[in-house]
C-alpha cells in the first residue's frame, strides 16, 4: 500500500527544509454524519522527524488540525542524499512510517 | 524546558509518587533528550479554554513579545484549513504551540524543537469561528505569546 506520508526534503546549504503532507482523517469527534450519527474522533497525535538517529522535529497534534496535514520546518544540517525518516501514530494506535532522501 | 514536564508537573501536584519521580528526571534532560522521550500531552489537548490548556502544557503563563511573529490570514474562508505559520528571532526555542481559542479544546497542536531545528513552523488548523489564534513559543524555560484575530466565514467543526 502506497504510503500515507509524502515529504519533500530540501537541503539549502546550511538548513534543511521539512515539508509533510499526510494523509488522514483528522475526525475531530464533533462533526455528525449525514444520518445524525457522531463521527468518532480519529486523528494523528504524534509525528516524529529523525535524522541520523536523532530527533529534529516532533509534533503533538490534537483534532483541531486540518484533515490530510500539512507541517513545514527546517533544521540545521543534513546533506543531499541523507535519510529522513518520518512517522506517526494516532489516537486508535494506528500507525505508519516512511523515510525520505534529504535532495 | 519542554512540554512533557507539564502533565507530570499536574500529577505531583495530585500526589501521583512513581510518576512524579519520573518528572523530577526528566527535569535534568537536555533539551533533545527530553524531546525524544516526549509524552503526547494528553491532558493539555482535554482542556476547553487556552488559559487552563496553557497551564495544563506548560505549567505558566506567557507574556506578549513582538519577537514572536504569527503569520495568519485576517479572513479565513474556510475554517476546516487555515494556514498558520510562526516564526520567531528568539534563540534557545524548545517548543512552539499553536491555541485557537474558541474551539472545543483550545490547544491545536504543540511542537518540540530540538536544538539545531529551525524555530518556525506552518502548518494547517481548523477554526470551529471568528476567535483569536494565539501562538506560544518556548525560548530559555519562558513563554511568549503573538496573538491575531481570524475571522472565520465558515466553520470548520459544523455538520
Amino acid at each position: 500500500m502506497a504510503s500515507t506520508i509524502r515529504v519533500r526534503a530540501t537541503n539549502t546549504g546550511d538548513t534543511t527544509e521539512v515539508q509533510a503532507l499526510i494523509q488522514h482523517p483528522m475526525d475531530s469527534g464533533f462533526i455528525k454524519d449525514a444520518k445524525g450519527e457522531t463521527i468518532p474522533a480519529h486523528f494523528i497525535q504524534q509525528l516524529t522527524f529523525e535524522h541520523n538517529g536523532k530527533t529534529v522535529f516532533l509534533a503533538d497534534w490534537g483534532p483541531a488540525v486540518s484533515k490530510d496535514p500539512y507541517v513545514k520546518f527546517a533544521f540545521k544540517g543534513g546533506a543531499k542524499g541523507d535519510e529522513l525518516k518520518i512517522s506517526w501514530v494516532d489516537n486508535k494506535g494506528a500507525s505508519d512510517s516512511t523515510t525520505a532522501k534529504i535532495a | 524546558m519542554s512540554t512533557c514536564q507539564s502533565p507530570t508537573r499536574r500529577l505531583i501536584l495530585q500526589g501521583a509518587g512513581a510518576v512524579a519521580l519520573f518528572g523530577l528526571g526528566t527535569l535534568s534532560f537536555t533539551p533533545a533528550l527530553a524531546a525524544a522521550n516526549d509524552k503526547y500531552p494528553e491532558d493539555a489537548f482535554k482542556q476547553k479554554s487556552d488559559a487552563d490548556a496553557l497551564k495544563a502544557l506548560y505549567g505558566k503563563t506567557a507574556e506578549a513579545s513582538d519577537k514572536v511573529k504569527l503569520d495568519a490570514p485576517e479572513i479565513a474562508e474556510n475554517g476546516a484549513v487555515v494556514p498558520i505559520a510562526v516564526t520567531t528571532t528568539l534563540a534557545d526555542v524548545s517548543s512552539i504551540s499553536f491555541f485557537v481559542s474558541e474551539n472545543p479544546n483550545a490547544l491545536a497542536a504543540s511542537y518540540i524543537i530540538p536544538a539545531g531545528t529551525v524555530p518556525a513552523v506552518a502548518n494547517r488548523l481548523k477554526m470551529a469561528k471568528t476567535c483569536n489564534v494565539i501562538a506560544i513559543v518556548e525560548s530559555g524555560g519562558k513563554l511568549y505569546s503573538a496573538t491575531k484575530e481570524v475571522k472565520v466565514t465558515v466553520g470548520g467543526c459544523g455538520g
